[in-house]
C-alpha cells in the first residue's frame, strides 16, 4: 500500500492510473442506524464528490456553448482549413494547422523524453546507490517545479540561439530524411519547442516509470540474481516484462501533458498557420500557444473560435487518458504479485 | 540467455576473468578525456559542446570494449547500461541546471528593492525602473482564494473516496478526477472566460483567475489527501469506532491529525504548481500594469502573467524585468517545495 519510495513528492505527479490500488474499504462502525451528524457529513463529503463531476460537465457544456456559434459563422470548414481569421468577414478558420503542430510538437517531444526518463527511472531504481538516488529523485522533481513560463522565457533566451548548431547538425547529416530538411538554421522551429517539452514532461514519466520500476516482484529479482545474473539481466528478466503496460501508460500521460503546454511554446515558437513537415524550419503553432498568442486582440467570433479550438485540444485529452487508463486496465498483470 | 553457444563467456561470471577495478572506470574516463582534448586540438572539430558530447561518446565505446576484452560480454553489457542510464541522469539534470544558474544570472540583476514595492503603473516598456509589486500582490491574492476553495473541496473529496465510497460511484468520480489531472490549464482558463466573465458577465477580476486554478489545484489536493488518508492505519479507525465515537468524530479527531503532515505536504505543492500557471491568468485576470487590491473586481495582475507579458517585449529592460519575476517566482515554487519536502520528513506516517 502507498507509493514504493519514501519521498511524497512525485507520487503527486503520478495519476491514480498509474498507481497501485488500494481499493480494499476501510472499516465502519458495526452500529445499524446512522446518527443525525453522520448522515449531514456523508452526505457533505459525498456531494462535494458530487460536485467533482459537476465542474467536469459543465466544463464540457459551457465550452460547446460558446463553441457552437462560432463554428457555424465560419465560412470554411472547421476541421480542415488551416487559416485562422475568424474576425474577418466572413470568418476564415480552422484547425488543421493547429492540430497539426500540436501533435508534431508532442510527439517530438515523447521521443526525446521517454528514453531520457526511463533512463533515470532505471538508475534511481537499480544503479545509482539508495542515499543519492533520494537526492536525485528531488532533483528531478524539481524540474516539474519550475513554472512552464521560467521554461519559456529560458526557451526564448538562452535555447532559441544555442539550439543552432544541433539544428544544423541534424539537416548536414540528416538532412535526407524530409522532415530534417532546412534551408539556413533558424531557433525558432517546432524542433526548439519540443526540445522545451521534452524537458517539462520528462519529470512525470521519470517519476511514473520510477514507480512502475520499484513495483517489480522482490522475489523474481532476488530469483534472476540467485541464477546468476547480472544487474541488467536481472532488469531485463524480472523488472521490465512486469514494466511495460505501466511504461506505456507513464509514455501516453507526458503526451497528453505536451499537447496541453500553453506558455513555453507560445514564447519559443514563432507562430504562422502552416503546416510544415520540416520540423527544423521556422514557424508552427499548437492549439493552446494559439489561444495564448492571440487571445487578447479576438473579437467576440475569435473568442468563439478560440474557445472552439480549446474544446478540441479537450477531447484530444481526454482520449488521449481514456487511452492510458484503457492500457493499464488491460494488462492488470504488472501489478501481480505486487503487494 | 547465451550462455549455452558462448564458450567464451562462462556460465559462472568470475569463474574464468575477473571484473575491472573500480579505478579503471576513472582511467578510461582521463584516457578517453586526453584523446578528444589531442583530437580537438588538431583536428577542425571545435566546441565546447561538441566536445563534451564527442567525450562521452569516446567513454562509452572505450568503456565497453575494455569491459567485452577483459570481463566478458555479459559483464560488459551490464556497465554498459550502467553507463547509459546514469549518462541519462546527468542529461536529465543539464536542463535543471542549466534553467536555474540563467534565471538567478539574469534575475540578479533587478532583483531590487523598486522591483518588490513598485508597480508597472506608467512605466514604459523602455524605462528601467518599474517592478512586479502589483503582480506579487495579484498572484497572492488569487492563488489565496483558490487554496482556500480548493482545500475544504479536496479534503471532502477525498474523505469520500477514502472513508465513504462504495461501487460505481466512487469510481465514476476517481475517474473524474484523473480527468481533471490531465485537464490542460488553458482550459480551464477558457471554461472560466466561457461561464464567469462570457456568459454571466462579471467581467475579468482575480477571484475568476483563482476560480480557474481551483479547477486545476482540487485533483492535486484530493489525490495527495487519499494517499495520506490511506496511509492511516485500519486499527486506528477500529479503536475509534469500538470507543463508540461516531464515525465523523472518528475522521476529524482521529483521522486527519494522523495524516495532517502529509496532506500539508500535498497542500503545499499544490500551491507552488498553481503559482506558476499563466495560461489560465492570461484568459480570466487580464493582466493590468497597476496595483489592484481587490481582487472581485478588474483586471489584475498575476506574477507569472506579468513574466509572460514582459518576456515577450523587445526591450532589455523588460526583459530584465522578466528574468526577476522569474527569479522570484522559482524562489517561491523552490521554497515551498522544499519546505514541503521537510514536512514530510518529519511526519510519522511515512509510504511503505
Amino acid at each position: 500500500m502507498g507509493s514504493p519510495h519514501p519521498d511524497g513528492g512525485s507520487t503527486l505527479l503520478v495519476p491514480e492510473t498509474a498507481r497501485p490500488e488500494a481499493s480494499n474499504p476501510k472499516p465502519r462502525p458495526t452500529r445499524a442506524k446512522e446518527r443525525l451528524a453522520d448522515r449531514l457529513f456523508r452526505r457533505l463529503t459525498a456531494g462535494s464528490a458530487a460536485f467533482i463531476l459537476v465542474i467536469l460537465v459543465a466544463i464540457a457544456l459551457f465550452l460547446l456553448d460558446r463553441a457552437l456559434p462560432a463554428i457555424y459563422q465560419d465560412s470554411t470548414s472547421f476541421f480542415t482549413t488551416r487559416t485562422w481569421l475568424p474576425d474577418s468577414t466572413p470568418p476564415v478558420f480552422g484547425i488543421a494547422a493547429l492540430t497539426y503542430g500540436t501533435l508534431v510538437t508532442s510527439v517530438l517531444a515523447v521521443l526525446m523524453a521517454v528514453p531520457v526518463a526511463v533512463g533515470v527511472a532505471l538508475s534511481v531504481t537499480s544503479y545509482v546507490p539508495r542515499r543519492a538516488a533520494q537526492v536525485v529523485g528531488y532533483l528531478v522533481d524539481l524540474l516539474a517545479a519550475i513554472p512552464s513560463v521560467v521554461y519559456g522565457l529560458w526557451g526564448l533566451i538562452f535555447l532559441v540561439p544555442a539550439i543552432g548548431p544541433l539544428s544544423k547538425w541534424l539537416a548536414d547529416y540528416f538532412g535526407w530524411i524530409p522532415i530534417f530538411q532546412s534551408q539556413g538554421i533558424f531557433g525558432k522551429s517546432i524542433f526548439t519547442a519540443s526540445v522545451v517539452l521534452a524537458i517539462m514532461i520528462l519529470p512525470i514519466i521519470a517519476a511514473i516509470s520510477r514507480e512502475v520500476f520499484a513495483q517489480a516482484p522482490q522475489s523474481q529479482k532476488e530469483a534472476a540474481y540467485a541464477l546468476g545474473a547480472t544487474k541488467w539481466e536481472m532488469i531485463r528478466t524480472a523488472v521490465l516484462p512486469y514494466a511495460r503496460s505501466g511504461l506505456i501508460s507513464a509514455t501516453v500521460l507526458g503526451f497528453g501533458r505536451a499537447m496541453g503546454e500553453t506558455i513555453a511554446v507560445a514564447l519559443v515558437l514563432s507562430a504562422n498557420y502552416e503546416i510544415n513537415l520540416h520540423v527544423l524550419a521556422p514557424g508552427g503553432n499548437t492549439i493552446a500557444a494559439n489561444i495564448a498568442n492571440t487571445y487578447g486582440d479576438a473579437g467576440k467570433v475569435g473568442q468563439g473560435a478560440l474557445i472552439a479550438s480549446g474544446l478540441v485540444l479537450f477531447v484530444i485529452t481526454l482520449i488521449v487518458n481514456f487511452g492510458a487508463r484503457a492500457i493499464v486496465a488491460r494488462n492488470k498483470d504488472f501489478r501481480v504479485g505486487a503487494a | 540467455m547465451t550462455t549455452v553457444q558462448a564458450p567464451t563467456d562462462s556460465l559462472l561470471l568470475s569463474a574464468s576473468k575477473h571484473p575491472l577495478p573500480r579505478r579503471s572506470t576513472l582511467g578510461v574516463g582521463v584516457g578517453t578525456l586526453l584523446v578528444s582534448a589531442l583530437l580537438f586540438v588538431v583536428t577542425p572539430l571545435d566546441g565546447v559542446a561538441d566536445f563534451l558530447v564527442f567525450w562521452a561518446a569516446a567513454y562509452v565505446v572505450a568503456m565497453t570494449s575494455v569491459s567485452v576484452a577483459v570481463e566478458g560480454s555479459r559483464r560488459a553489457r551490464d556497465r554498459l547500461a550502467s553507463t547509459l542510464t546514469t549518462g541519462a541522469l546527468i542529461l536529465a539534470l543539464i536542463p535543471l541546471v542549466a534553467v536555474l544558474a540563467f534565471t538567478v544570472a539574469r534575475g540578479l540583476g533587478r532583483f531590487d528593492m523598486t522591483f518588490f514595492t513598485h508597480s508597472m503603473l506608467s512605466v514604459a516598456d523602455s524605462d528601467a525602473g518599474g517592478g512586479a509589486y502589483h503582480a506579487i500582490v495579484g498572484t497572492i491574492e488569487q492563488v489565496g482564494i483558490a487554496t482556500l476553495i480548493s482545500v475544504p473541496l479536496g479534503l471532502l473529496v477525498a474523505i469520500y473516496l477514502v472513508e465513504y465510497a462504495r461501487g460505481r460511484f466512487g469510481r465514476l468520480v476517481s475517474t473524474f478526477v484523473d480527468v481533471m489531472t490531465g485537464l490542460p490549464s488553458i482550459v480551464a482558463g477558457l471554461f472560466v472566460l466561457a461561464l464567469w466573465v462570457l456568459i454571466l458577465k462579471q467581467g475579468y477580476s482575480g477571484f475568476a483567475g483563482s476560480l480557474a486554478l481551483v479547477i486545476l489545484m482540487v485533483p492535486v489536493v484530493v489525490r495527495t489527501t487519499e494517499e495520506m488518508l490511506r496511509l492511516v492505519p485500519d486499527s486506528l479507525r477500529e479503536a475509534s469506532f469500538a470507543l463508540g465515537i461516531p464515525r465523523w468524530r472518528t475522521i476529524q479527531a482521529v483521522i486527519l491529525p494522523t495524516a495532517l503532515p502529509g496532506i500539508t505536504t500535498g497542500i503545499m505543492l499544490a500551491v507552488a504548481r498553481v503559482s506558476g500557471e499563466t495560461a489560465p491568468l492570461l484568459l480570466t485576470v487580464f493582466g493590468s500594469s497597476a496595483i489592484n487590491f481587490n481582487p472581485f473586481s478588474g483586471p489584475q495582475e498575476g506574477l507569472p502573467l506579468f513574466v509572460f507579458n514582459e518576456a515577450g517585449l523587445p526591450n532589455d529592460t523588460a526583459l530584465a524585468r522578466a528574468w526577476a519575476g522569474a527569479l522570484t517566482l522559482i524562489a517561491l515554487v523552490i521554497l515551498l517545495n522544499v519546505v514541503a519536502r521537510l514536512l514530510v520528513r518529519r511526519s510519522k506516517l511515512q509510504p511503505s
